[in-house]
């Protein structure tokens, strides 16, 4: 095992040396990769990890900054899709109407949902998170006069954007992954990087402490819970229209699991995490088609057997790399100016 | 009419009882939520599905459906749980390791005996009886009865027996009981060994009654017993008991009076209700915190 | 006025009372050292002080305000700040963003500020992380502002906590045993230590059961005993006090 460990700090301060370099051939080979890659299946696959990348970072901001185990964000997802979906196809909203709105009632939902039970510590507030996604999707089975009930939203129109429909032949949807991918990724950084980042990790570390130097707990709690909302149901609306239908059981318990297992095994508490957890869960199932019935198992196979080895995930726990100071901070034992 | 709804409240009651003292067993030694818990009463009723399959006999392939649970139960605990205690670690790695065990233990059903609903035999058939305007078959009565008897069982072992009172300890202080010579380990896999077949038993019960077996039978019917649970106080016993039967009675006479899709909301209103008004439920004792 | 005033203060819980009737007063710059044997009820006083139990009777007046309704953040706003008993940091947050945590009520940049990364977020997140170094620059940690917390060796970490109360610039902090566990040497740096805090105007209420500390370092000390305050004075007055031998040595026999 220390071997690893050497080997593994060696990459990660390699990587955080070379990082404005890597992250933007990283933003290069994502711009170019439509082009250098012909089949529309692998596109879709990619897109699909884009969409369960943004469910991973914004569930991450609840849970491996905040420390509070979500176990209903599925039900966000799914209020974003059918928001956006009813917005489309009954009162002919085009998706870049249909999707903020969405996702700002997903965020008004996690608002509603975190007042009252974020005050509950643990077991108590996951359980209310899971019966929380399991109402929502009663919601969405019973009330068949918006929904549909069980047969779901149908024929949803794909994005059009200043008169172009964006389709994954075109390459369309997947810029547009892209855009959603990069400016979720762009406002949690700030978030995290933030005092209120720093909340967040203190409220996660020790809830008590936090609260005795001042922090607001619940307030910033409830910050985090509706943003992430947000998050989460703007993804959802890109899935409604990306797929064109949606019942409610799109939206179960098993997909909030499969975010939980997406940020679990990339990395708690951190944004790359998402990224490396949505890779692995969302191409596995297509890699391995033989293993299809076997999906869940192996994702209950992930969640027991990171929670005893690595319980922060692969790329989760402390990081061998120094703390980035801001720009013309000098560090203390060098006297250089850190850059 | 409501006499009925009322016994057969009652028996879905004593049921949810029966999977209740389970959560609330491993949460008062732990202080643990057992998600896994759901997915060892479907695994106990198929457990009782393929036994009796065999023709073994009703009652011995019963027996040996609820102690192969009640192993399940120390293997969960064994094998998924305490490598985490000894690593000393958060809590939330337990809550989210019994998450993957629900999902392995139920999947692998399904995997194994498919996701369809199956037959199951009936476990009793003696008639009914007419109280006053209300049609009741015995059955219920046996269930209630027998479902009566183990809780009764439970409720003794832990308060009348020398590994209750060590179970009752180690809720209290496990470092002191660990110095008092007491085997914390193995009476924390007893406990779940308890949790377990209480649970293999309600799910052989319920599949004799509804005469349907299928994979999935433990999320809804888990998570309810849940709500009984933290109703009750959850790591009280009786509180689990009388939790049990509010629900089920409430379930009952929703799906009566309000309608069938709304029946499965109860519990969780009621759930979400204790939880923001009076989390330590009907029983249980109100934490203080020490600095 | 006294920065801190005390009167009758009472805290009850079911069946047993922690603290009886407990009156103090702390000046603006002392040094008041509050000890007894263990089950005294000096850290239930510090926790009332803080916000933590509610009280059950008297109250607590800080800097002229009332204070004994308030929530620990008001309390902390106010200018009130705490060590604890058993260390709590964030152990998995380094050394300088426990410091940076502790400055979060004086952060005045909003949300908007955060997104945009304003010149006003810059500005303000810059001369943050030079004052956290200056704080850790003052008690000898600015060579580990990179470590985690729950790596620094215990006489570290127990050094952290006061930076981190430090940096919520209170008037007033109040200490839970700093010197526990620590050897001889240590215990005399933590003394100077504490004595620069006091030369730059902190008032400070310090919990201690090392005595050579208290003796050398309290301008006043008080002395409770199973929740009563049982004596008051300064240090060579308290050293002589029958009854606070008695009370940590146990009764002779008559």
């Amino acid at each position: 095992m220390p071997k690893n460990n050497k080997a593994f700090g060696q990459v990660s301060l390699f990587v955080n040396k070379y990082r404005k370099i890597l992250l933007v051939a990283a933003l290069v080979v994502t711009l170019v990769l439509p082009f250098l890659v012909k089949s529309q299946y692998i596109i879709r696959i990619i897109v699909m990890i884009g969409v369960y990348a943004v469910l991973g970072l914004s569930l991450n901001l609840v849970t491996g900054y905040t420390g509070q185990v979500s176990l209903g964000h599925a039900a966000f997802f799914a209020i974003g899709a059918y928001a956006s979906a009813i917005l489309s196809t009954r009162y002919g909203m085009g998706f870049f109407g249909s999707a903020p709105i969405g996702a700002l009632i997903a965020g008004f939902c996690g608002l509603l949902l975190g007042l009252p039970t974020l005050r509950l510590s643990g077991s108590y507030l996951s359980i209310t998170t899971m019966g929380f996604c399991e109402v929502v999707r009663m919601i969405f089975l019973n009330w068949d006069s918006m929904t549909n009930g069980p047969m779901g939203i149908q024929k949803i129109p794909k994005p059009v954007f200043f008169g172009t429909t964006l389709t994954l032949g075109n390459k369309g949807l997947y810029y547009l992954m892209l855009a959603m991918v990069i400016v979720t990724t762009y406002c949690i950084s700030a978030i995290v990087n933030s005092k209120t980042g720093r909340a967040l990790k203190a409220i996660r570390d020790d809830e008590l402490a936090a609260g005795m130097m001042g922090v607001p707990t619940t307030r910033m709690k409830v910050f985090a819970f509706t943003a992430s909302a947000f998050f989460s149901g703007f993804a959802g609306a890109f899935y409604a229209h990306m797929i064109n239908y949606i019942d409610p059981n799109s939206f179960t318990f098993d997909t909030s699991i499969l975010i939980l297992s997406i940020v679990i095994l990339g990395g708690m508490g951190t944004l790359t995490g998402p990224f490396l957890g949505s890779a692995l869960l969302v191409s596995f199932p297509e890699a391995l088609r033989f293993m299809r019935e076997y999906r869940f198992v192996v994702y209950g196979l992930i969640l027991v057997i990171m929670m005893r080895y690595k319980p922060q995930g692969v790329l989760g726990g402390q990081k061998r790399t120094p703390y980035a100071l801001p720009k013309g901070v000098v560090r203390p034992e060098t006297a250089k100016a850190k850059e | 009419m409501l006499f009925q709804q009322i016994i057969n409240g009652l028996t879905l009651g004593i049921i949810y009882a029966l999977v209740a003292v389970g959560y609330s067993l491993v949460f008062g030694i732990l202080r643990l939520t057992n998600f896994s818990h759901g997915s060892v009463y479907a695994f106990g009723a198929h457990i009782s599905m393929v036994l009796i399959g065999y023709s073994f006999g009703m009652l011995p392939a019963i027996i040996v459906s609820v102690l192969i649970t009640g192993l399940l139960g120390i293997l969960i605990n064994k094998v998924g749980l305490e490598p985490l205690r000894k690593k000393k670690s958060k809590g939330i790695s337990s809550l989210i390791t019994t998450i993957g065990i629900s999902y392995i233990i139920q999947n692998l059903l399904m995997i194994i005996f498919g996701s369809e609903t199956k037959f199951f035999p009936k476990l009793f058939d003696y008639g009914n009886v007419t109280l006053g305007s209300a049609i009741i078959g015995v059955r219920q009565f046996i269930i209630f009865g027998i479902a009566l008897v183990l809780l009764g069982l439970l409720t003794y072992v832990v308060n009348g027996t020398k590994i209750g009172l060590a179970m009752r300890a180690i809720e209290q202080n496990s470092k002191a009981s660990n110095l008092m010579g007491i085997k914390v380990n193995s009476v924390i896999s007893f406990t779940f060994f308890l949790g377990s077949a209480s649970a293999g038993i309600a799910g052989t019960l319920i599949s004799g009654y509804y005469q349907m077996v299928y994979p999935t039978m433990g999320v809804m019917v888990g998570l309810k017993a849940f709500a009984a649970a933290v109703l009750g106080g959850i790591g009280v016993l009786h509180g689990s008991i009388v939790g049990g039967l509010v629900i089920g009675l409430s379930e009952t006479l929703a799906a009566t009076y309000l309608g069938g899709s709304y029946a499965d909301a109860v519990a969780f209103i009621i759930l979400i209700i204790v939880l923001l008004f009076r989390p330590s439920g009907l029983f249980g004792k109100q934490d203080i915190t020490k600095v | 006025m006294s920065l801190l005033t005390v009167n009758h203060l009472t805290k009850r819980f079911e069946g047993l009372v922690a603290v009886d009737d407990v009156s103090i007063r702390v000046e603006q710059g002392e040094i008041v050292s509050v000890i007894g044997p263990n089950g005294a009820g000096k850290t239930t006083f510090f926790n009332m002080l803080t916000g933590i139990y509610p009280i059950t009777e008297g109250e607590i007046v800080f800097d002229g305000k009332n204070i004994h309704d308030l929530s620990p953040q008001e309390i902390v706003k106010a200018g009130i700040a705490r060590t604890f008993q058993n260390l709590r940091l964030f152990p998995d947050m380094r050394v300088i963003e426990n410091v940076l945590l502790g400055m979060h009520i004086n952060i005045k940049y909003g949300f908007i500020d955060t997104l945009f990364k304003t010149p006003r977020y810059r500005r303000e997140e810059k001369k943050l992380h030079e004052d956290a170094i200056e704080i850790l620059k003052g008690i000898g940690l600015e060579s580990k502002i990179d470590s985690y917390a729950s790596n620094l060796p215990y006489g570290d970490q127990k050094r952290l906590e006061i930076s981190r109360a430090i940096a919520t610039r209170a008037k007033l902090l109040l200490l839970d045993e700093p010197a526990a566990g620590m050897n001889p040497q240590e215990s005399e740096d933590l003394l100077e230590f504490i004595t620069t805090l006091r030369a730059k105007g902190y008032t400070i209420i310090l919990i201690e059961h090392d005595m050579n500390v208290v003796m050398k370092i309290s301008d006043r000390i008080y002395v409770l005993d199973h929740g009563k305050l049982i004596a008051e004075g300064k240090p060579e007055e308290i050293a002589r006090n029958k009854l606070v031998i008695d009370a940590y040595l146990g009764k002779e026999e008559a």
